[in-house]
């Protein structure tokens, strides 16, 4: 995989100053027009065939979550058999790219997953508030890797970040990245999520998105879906762009994963026409764009049984999870 | 690949009749003299329209000075104001048909007629219903009084929402109306017709007579007729002004535009790059307050260029009905020859045109979403009004060079600012010679935001309290 030179991107040794000019230098983000081009592009009318393409698309991004204090091995178990086979009734259903949980789940889940192609994916640095020391937030991410996650979403430090210690968040994604290595020389995929809820402006979350990227993260992802304004479309659009932006720049391409609150096919589409319309095509794949999601699941198997059979099944024709 | 498979509206939604009379004394005459009018997307015959004469014109001026002096003109404001939000209340149940109909004889995207062109035809109506109670408040003093019957020819590329700009104050003022609708985009005003019917609104108030430029220029001579108000081109609005020279007619004329959309270096690029699509390939261009001349500060000429381009390959052009497209048709072979000839000199200048790569439909009439770089304003693509799809890309250094290259056209209509700092936008709106400034945003319309511009541009004012005024004369 290639790389980059941090330095050569930001034009200078690697100092908390350096990298303030450099975020600061982005060009700023106007809310109006980037809200307006993203309800434009809501208005996209996705029928037929593409629609039929458009569902199977969106839960092969899917990383299937259930992060709750209250989950347990039967949970996982349960979500992850749902994982396997979508829909028992339709058995040409693909599969999502991920179940996404908590560190200690991993195991369950690797287990209930036996040699499915299913990856696994662990939250990690103290999710999802990530107020914890380093040295924990590595323990947590080794923590997981060694149980056999495929992919670590670890969160920045928002706190340094609104504080303008840039570097400090920088140095944990790269601390956070080595904790990724497995011993056979591999690493698990990381995924930073910015939590563009705390963040609150769109400049912000450029930044962030900037500031992540410069440490070489597989994926950029939203938000945890543990606060009040998680993944959005045009935060979605946003982030689409800077990894455009990024790889016309870098030649190295990252992923976007929005995150919480995306619960119906309709929103799901919408995602895939904004992926579309700003990153391009090379995204509309799972190894670039991902879905962090729980019923969204359910919602588009009801739409892809509507497409199929010509009627609307209801809740009780697809599965609890 | 995730290509957006067909997803064209109905086209049954509307019912257009064979054939058109005019709209006289609330009848349609019986159709003659007759001409097609097409779907410019298909060339294929939507109606026959009948071609206005002396005699048309001269029964619908009657028509409208019999509704002035008996009806209109002894209705208290309030009863006025009924009707106009009667009227804006059938437009919006009517939304679905009338987007489809200006769609059809338009060619412009459903996308557009549903999600910009009738919602603002409604709220026009909306925004002057609510003035016609209220003509005291309207700075001319009170009791301000009509003009009385008043001519009004309206262009092609936004047939319905012109006439709106033109009826609603019109009658709100208290003044009676005689209309032309452009010879190829006729059929929403006759629609419109029938909502007038549909809304009782008294006969004579509104009169629709169709034809060319002979029947238009007769509009304007009548003798009865006390106002004149046009959209359209220069060319046209100095005829106007040549023919009621010496009469004691008023006229205010909204002509063309050349407007310079301004990218300082410091301007949220992403969305400015927005703006500069929106700005000149909204309704394939036919905007006479396009921002069809780029000027973008050099230091970030590059990166603005590529994320156009990188832009311009997603835009979709193809049938107008077709609720992804975001180009169709122009409107007409004529125009489609005028865009073509004048690329055509823009390249023989010496400028560079680029297109991205979109498959043009075999019938009707396109053009494809061009820029022409490496363009100065020398240059004829940067000083005349193309009215197409077509934008002129230039530089500047410093904002005093912004101000002179935009300010150096014959027009003034409209212009627009892009940059992230306050101040400069306020000082840019300051100095640019347009009658609309827009920052970070391009193409914004509101009836309660008045409209016009300066030069050749034209004179008068439509929109919000000065467009009412225009339809006003002071009571002593």
């Amino acid at each position: 995989m290639p790389t980059i030179d941090p330095e050569a991107v930001v034009g200078s040794r690697i100092t908390n100053q350096s990298l303030s000019r450099w975020l600061h230098s982005l060009p700023g983000v106007d809310k109006v027009g980037l809200e307006a081009r993203t309800a434009s592009l809501g208005t996209r009318s996705i029928k037929t065939a593409s629609k039929a393409w458009a569902l199977d698309m969106a839960i092969q991004m899917m990383d299937l979550t259930t992060l709750e204090g209250a989950d347990t091995k039967e949970r996982v178990r349960s979500l992850c058999l749902k994982a396997i086979t979508p829909d028992p009734t339709d058995l040409t259903t693909p599969q999502p790219a991920a179940i996404c949980v908590y560190g200690d789940m991993v195991k369950h889940a690797k287990e209930a997953l036996g040699k499915n192609k299913i990856h696994v994916a662990a939250v990690a640095t103290a999710f999802p508030s990530g107020r914890a020391s380093l040295p924990v937030k590595i323990a947590d991410t080794k923590d997981a890797v060694n149980a056999g996650a495929d992919e670590i979403d670890m969160v920045i430090d928002r706190g340094a970040f609104l504080s303008g210690n840039y570097l400090e968040v920088y140095k944990q994604i790269l601390a956070v990245k080595a904790a990724c290595l497995r011993k056979d020389g591999t690493r698990a995929h990381l995924k930073v999520i910015l939590e563009t809820g705390e963040l609150e402006t769109y400049d912000n979350i450029r930044r962030a998105s900037y500031l992540a990227m410069l440490a070489g993260p597989d994926f950029i992802k939203t938000s945890t879906g543990k606060v009040s304004v998680n993944a959005t479309l045009p935060i979605t659009l946003l982030m689409l762009q800077a990894v455009k932006d990024w790889f016309d720049q870098t030649k190295i391409q990252i992923g976007v994963k929005p995150a919480g609150g995306i619960r119906t096919a309709k929103d799901a589409i919408k995602y895939l026409v904004v992926v579309k319309e700003t990153a391009g095509e090379k995204w509309l794949t799972p190894k670039y764009f991902r879905f962090g999601a729980s019923s969204l699941l359910n919602d588009v198997l009801m739409q892809r049984q509507k497409l199929t059979t010509g009627h609307y099944s209801g809740r009780d024709y697809v599965s609890v999870d | 690949m995730f290509d957006y498979s067909p997803a064209p509206e109905s086209k049954d939604l509307v019912k257009f009749q064979a054939s058109y009379g005019h709209f006289i004394g609330g009848k349609f005459t019986k159709p003659a003299n007759t001409f097609s009018t097409i779907n410019p997307a298909t060339e294929q015959v939507l109606a026959e329209i009948s071609h206005g004469t002396a005699k048309d014109v001269d029964s619908a001026v009657k028509a409208a000075r019999t509704a002035y002096e008996k009806t209109w003109s002894k209705l208290d404001g309030a009863t006025r104001g009924k009707y106009l939000y009667r009227i804006a209340r059938i437009i919006q149940e009517r939304s679905r048909e009338l987007a489809v109909a200006e769609t059809l004889n338009n060619g412009k995207p459903i996308r557009e007629t549903r999600d910009a062109d009738i919602p603002l035809v409604a709220s026009w109506f909306f925004y002057y219903a609510g003035w016609a109670d209220k003509l005291d408040y309207a700075g001319l003093g009170s009791n301000p009084r009509a003009h009385g019957v008043v001519s009004q020819i309206v262009p092609w590329n936004f047939p319905l929402m012109m006439l709106a700009w033109k009826i609603a104050p019109a009658l709100a003022a208290g003044n009676t109306v005689v209309l032309k609708p452009a010879e190829t985009t006729p059929l929403t005003a006759l629609l419109f017709a029938e909502i007038c019917q549909q809304a009782e609104l008294p006969d004579g108030v509104v009169n629709i007579v169709t034809g060319f430029g002979d029947t238009g220029a007769m509009m304007v001579g009548h003798p009865d007729v006390n106002k004149i108000a046009f959209t359209g081109s220069t060319d046209v609005g100095r005829k106007i002004a040549k023919q009621i020279a010496g009469t004691d007619k008023k006229a205010t004329l909204e002509l063309g535009g050349k407007a310079a959309n301004i990218v300082f270096e410091d301007a949220a690029l992403d969305q400015a790059v927005e703006g500069i699509v929106n700005g000149i390939f909204f309704n394939q261009g036919h905007v006479c307050c396009a921002g069809s001349r780029l000027l973008v500060q050099e230091s970030v000429q590059d990166v603005v260029i590529k994320k156009l381009k990188a832009r311009m390959e997603n835009i979709r052009l193809g049938d107008p009905m077709d609720k992804n497209t975001d180009i169709g048709a122009i409107n007409s072979k004529e125009q489609l020859t005028k865009i073509d000839r004048l690329v055509k000199q823009g390249v023989k200048e010496g400028g560079e045109a680029w297109a991205p790569s979109c498959v043009i439909p075999k019938n009707g009439f396109w053009y494809a979403p061009t820029i022409i770089t490496g363009v100065s304003p020398a240059n004829t693509v940067v000083r005349e009004e193309i009215f197409g799809p077509v934008l002129s890309v230039m530089t500047f250094r410093t904002p005093a060079e912004a101000v002179a290259k935009a300010n150096n056209s014959q027009y003034g209509l409209s212009a627009g600012v892009w940059s992230e700092k306050g101040s400069r936008i306020l000082k840019m709106a300051d100095q640019l010679n347009a009658g609309v400034v827009w920052a970070n945003t391009f193409n914004q319309f509101d009836p309660a935001s008045p409209f016009g511009g300066f030069k050749e541009s034209g004179y008068g004012r439509e929109g919000g309290r000065h467009g009412l005024l225009s339809y006003l004369k002071g009571s002593n």
